[in-house]
């Protein structure tokens, strides 16, 4: 595990997938839904840049619009007002160039966890199946599930079944990335681990990455830029870089910077979850706590 | 890896006797090591003295004309059999092939019509919203409804006969069908569209795959209600076949063979069905198993 945790992005590759790497553009987004009499914004002129190869963090209240911001960067939804672009091309439907990684897991059950990795390349026609399948290898490898190539999801673990699903997305090289709360769900200590795969897939690929949750330790420790959404209407409240040295490794949760980090966003966050908590959300509740114990 | 290595490996998936785990011989083996098997030999036998009390040994009313266990099975095992059906006449076997033949080409037609029929329901809502009313209103008819527009309609005898079997399968096919691909979950078709699956391709690799639960379930309860209206449409139209040997035993009055028949009838479905299981288990191994 060790050896593999060594075999990070050499600037080389780095720089082969400088072309490939992509800048979003969301401007002015707004998106409403109408609920029986009642119609309810749900995003309010929302702007913001991905930029290209870095790792956007949303983080915000829950039920503050990150999915429904997911949902129409991944082409599943149009937004009312606004644009978004991704290297200067409107977004309009789904496609492989920008692959999501949802919430609940979609892995095939009736597909073994290679047939699910390599469903993306075997159904797009464009690769040689040969290459494929040596990247197959290297992913199952490197997520950790080379002994678990041949079973079912059914027979993998919760924590296994989404670092499958991460292989699944990245084998395809999208362009963009989008993770919902991928990790949400999980035990602490499978989350911790999953955190760490997932930057080392990362790490080793640099694409364009924007990850959604609600969990602060989570957000500050994989991103590059943090963005702050506010709730009811959600609304971009602010944006951090965040410039710890990569690769990240656990103990950096320790560190000063980190905590000051986490300081600044809670503070910011705060004012945000007290206004959700009185609407009754249990993640602005964990927000108002953590930030209460922040000083202990 | 070691030649030793390779062989250690292959060995631990099989028994002392050297039969791979999981061969149909091995879950027999282990079927006749748990309780199950006897507690249904036993069930049977139980049955089986109730039968012998009721109709030949305490002869209640209203049950002391039907056949015992006895009679029937020295009728069965006859070389020289009273009423002309035993295990050792063509004319018995021949009974069970007409019907069998018969439910085969029912069944089969209603898989072939009826699965992609129903898969295709439940993937494109217009086409569900054209041909469900008509499926729902014609379904509820009992089979037995149709016999006269089934013998004015198909030609012969045969026809008639397999049609009424191929209708009953037919709408049971067709609707696990659908409801199998509606109770795939979205987040599937999500996945799969956006990996960049063609329409086809998601035909393929998502809907088959994902209905072919609820579409086994289909056809289990579809090959048993072909059986079913078959021997009610050899009842009445038939010159061959178990459901003709059961009414005409009837008519002149053999009443072993009555039972002779009935028993056949549902050993030859249960075989129908274990048939239909298999091929299930095997197409499907992903249900099947459990956390490892």
């Amino acid at each position: 595990m060790m050896a593999a945790m060594q075999d990070m992005a050499t600037p080389a590759r780095a720089a082969a997938n400088m072309e490939t790497m992509a800048e979003v553009r969301i401007e002015g987004v707004s998106k409403s839904y109408t609920i029986g009499p009642i119609r309810e914004l749900v995003l309010d002129q929302c702007s913001l840049t991905l930029a290209p190869g870095k790792l956007t963090v949303l983080i915000g209240p829950s039920g503050c619009g990150k999915s429904t911001l997911i949902n129409i960067l991944g082409g599943y939804e149009r937004a009312d007002d606004g644009s978004v672009t991704l290297d200067g091309q409107p977004i309009s439907g789904p496609s492989s160039d920008r692959l999501v990684v949802f919430q609940e897991t979609a892995l095939f059950p009736w597909m073994t966890t290679y047939q699910n990795i390599v469903y993306g390349p075997l159904v797009q026609r464009q690769r040689d199946m040969k290459q494929v399948e040596v990247e197959a290898g290297r992913l199952l490898d490197k997520v950790g599930l080379k002994d678990f190539r041949d079973k079912y999801p059914s027979q993998l673990s919760g924590g296994m079944q989404r670092r499958a699903e991460l292989a699944r997305a990245m084998i395809n090289n999208p362009r963009l990335m989008l993770l919902d709360e991928p990790f949400r769900g999980l035990d602490a200590m499978t989350r911790e681990l999953m955190q760490e795969y997932f930057l080392r897939l990362y790490e080793d690929k640099r694409q364009t990455v924007l990850f959604v949750t609600s969990e602060i330790d989570e957000a500050i420790f994989l991103a590059d830029t943090l963005v702050l959404m506010s709730n009811k209407p959600g609304r971009i409240i602010k944006s951090m870089e965040i410039t710890l040295p990569r690769p990240r490794v656990a103990s950096l949760l320790m560190s000063p910077e980190y905590l000051r980090y986490k300081d600044e966003a809670l503070e910011i966050l705060h004012e945000e979850a007290m206004k959700a908590f009185a609407g009754g959300s249990q993640a602005a509740a964990d927000f108002v706590e953590a930030y209460d114990k922040r000083d202990a | 890896m070691s030649g030793a290595a390779l062989i250690a490996r292959q060995s631990s998936s099989r028994t002392a006797t050297g039969q791979p785990v999981g061969s149909l011989s091995w879950r027999f083996q282990q079927a006749l090591k748990s309780p199950v098997p006897y507690l249904g030999l036993l069930g049977i036998l139980l049955f089986g003295i109730f039968w012998f009390l009721t109709t030949e040994y305490l002869k209640l009313p209203r049950f002391e004309k039907l056949p015992g266990p006895i009679e029937v099975w020295t009728e069965f095992t006859s070389r020289d059999p009273t009423y002309g059906t035993s295990m050792y006449t063509p004319e018995y076997y021949k009974h069970i092939a007409w019907s069998s033949l018969r439910v085969l080409i029912a069944f089969g037609l209603a898989t072939v019509l009826g699965v992609p029929l129903g898969l295709f329901m439940g993937w494109k809502r217009t086409f569900k919203d054209y041909t469900f009313p008509i499926i729902e209103v014609l379904r509820p008819i009992p089979v037995l409804a149709w016999v006269p527009l089934a013998i004015l309609m198909m030609p012969g005898r045969e026809a008639p006969i397999i049609f009424l079997a191929f209708l009953a399968a037919f709408f049971a096919t067709t609707l696990n069908a659908m409801l199998g691909v509606e109770s795939i979950d979205e987040s599937y078709f999500r996945a799969a569209r956006c990996l960049g699956s063609s329409p086809w391709q998601i035909f393929k690799r998502v809907v088959v795959p994902g209905a072919m639960p609820d579409v086994f379930t289909g056809l289990q309860i579809g090959v048993g209600v072909a059986w079913f209206s078959l021997v009610a449409a050899e009842m009445v139209s038939g010159e061959h076949g178990l459901g003709f040997l059961i009414w005409d035993s009837y008519v002149l009055s053999q009443y072993p063979v009555i039972v002779i028949a009935m028993v056949t009838l549902g050993l030859v479905g249960y075989v129908y069905s274990a048939i239909i299981r298999a091929v299930g288990r095997m197409l499907m191994g992903w249900t099947a198993r459990t956390q490892a």
